[in-house]
């Protein structure tokens, strides 16, 4: 016991966390339809089980007056079930608005992120798209933590989300 | 002379707002997971034979109890009673779990006056002042029915679960705003506060016009009153079971009447 505990400590040492970062691609689908509102997204890690570990980003309407954006988070149904209605939103750090449809790219150091507090494992980076007027749709990607070497995942959304792309590098 | 009086009776039965078994009592709301500053949910109320199909009576609102996060009482608005269905808004100021019930108490009687078959309903004051006391064959029975939604905004709480201790009364394991379709969901009944056990138990996904089979589910209370749900598919649920016997089958007396007490709750789950 003591000696795994060793162990686990030098490998700890061994790999700083603090260099560590995750790197992200979505990419939001250009939907031709007549009225087209962007979608409301989140970004969260879950453990292998997946209960919830740690949220990245929320994109959600941040322009309306007194937060009235808000009234739609719980159409991001599984975030919204797992961490979303836990919430006070705006939250800093972690919300955002809404995205143009394109590719974009997020990327989350380890030290100025949650990543930093997850115990050693295998998780998903999870990512969850719900769109007025139109449909949602879940993607996960898999991923260890701490990396210990440069690590890549790739899903495809078939309506609400494309490409989205993830990289850990240590 | 003897089937006349039957038809009567019958007929009678038809138009009073009675316990019947082919018609389901629901209460519907237009969402039970809401997020946002101060929500509003709109609520239908009917009686039916399909569920969540207004196409028979509305339920009155009389015995509307809305139950806020903090235990408060809190008053509906825009109520409304109209042909098929009543209907009233909620604006949800707590963030938490809200009770929606409505709750009735009456008594039924039956009985001979000068040979002829008479039937009343009202309340246990009233009943003494306005049956007869030369009624004969008098046989009376207390209904007591509770139909319930829950509606829940943020996160999720427990105050409002609660039972009061009166009549039959689910009392939710699993949080009733928190159903998720192919898992399972576990609620116990109790009939006055204590376990109801062998209770049969039935669940009825609503859309019953757009398919063939009623597709209901049939469970029975464990010892302990509990029962497990496990939801085939997302959609609103209305769920019901009933204590004693319906209608004037059964026998009581004006002292010590006969009792029904019937229970019925509308439940949202989402999909995973």
């Amino acid at each position: 016991m003591r000696m795994r505990y060793s162990l686990a400590l030098t490998a700890a040492l061994g790999v700083p966390a603090s260099a560590a970062e995750l790197m992200l691609k979505v990419e939001v689908p250009r939907i031709p339809v007549a009225e087209y509102h962007r979608p409301y997204t989140a970004m969260w890690v879950e453990r292998a089980d997946q209960s919830f570990a740690a949220n990245l980003a929320v994109w959600y309407d941040l322009r309306k007056k007194d937060n009235e954006g808000t009234k739609w988070l719980k159409d991001v149904r599984q975030w919204w079930r797992k961490s979303g209605r836990e919430l006070q939103m705006p939250a800093d750090g972690l919300s955002g608005a809404t995205r143009a449809p394109g590719e974009h790219q997020l990327v989350f150091a380890a030290t100025k992120s949650p990543l930093d507090k997850l115990p050693a494992g295998d998780y998903a980076l999870v990512v969850e798209a719900a769109r007025e007027g139109g449909g949602r749709e879940v993607v996960r990607l898999p991923f260890q933590w701490p990396p210990k070497s440069v690590q890549g995942a790739k899903a495809k959304g078939e309506h609400e989300l494309g490409a989205v792309t993830l990289e850990v590098r240590p | 002379m003897k089937t006349l009086v039957a038809c009567g009776a019958l007929a009678l039965a038809s138009v009073l707002p009675l316990p019947v078994h082919a018609h389901r009592a629901w209460i519907l709301p237009s969402a039970t997971v809401l997020s946002g500053n101060e929500p509003w949910v709109t609520v239908d109320a009917a009686v039916s034979t399909d569920v969540f199909h207004a196409d028979h009576n509305p339920m009155r609102l009389d015995g509307l109890i809305i139950t806020a996060p903090d235990g408060a009482r809190v008053a509906a608005e825009n109520a409304s009673t109209g042909k098929f269905r009543s209907s009233f808004d909620l604006k949800l100021l707590q963030k938490g779990t809200y009770k929606l019930a409505v709750v009735n108490d009456t008594l039924s009687a039956a009985y001979k006056l000068n040979g002829e078959t008479r039937r009343w309903r009202g309340t246990a004051e009233a009943l003494a002042k306005e049956v007869p006391a030369e009624a004969q064959e008098l046989r009376v029975t207390r209904s007591q029915s509770r139909g319930e939604t829950f509606v829940t905004s943020g996160t999720p709480s427990a105050r409002v679960l609660q039972p009061t201790g009166v009549a039959l009364e689910l009392v939710p394991i699993t949080h009733p705003n928190d159903l998720v379709a192919g898992q399972a969901a576990t609620f116990a009944f109790v009939l006055d506060g204590k376990p109801a056990a062998g209770l049969p138990v039935t669940v009825i996904p609503g859309g019953i016009r757009y398919r063939d089979r009623l597709e209901d589910v049939r469970l029975t209370t464990d010892a302990q009153g509990r029962f497990t749900v496990r939801w085939p598919a997302a959609g609103m649920y209305w769920l019901n079971a009933n204590h004693g016997e319906s209608g004037m089958e059964a026998a009581g007396s004006a002292a010590q009447p006969a009792r029904r007490a019937s229970y019925s709750a509308t439940l949202e789950v989402l999909p995973p």
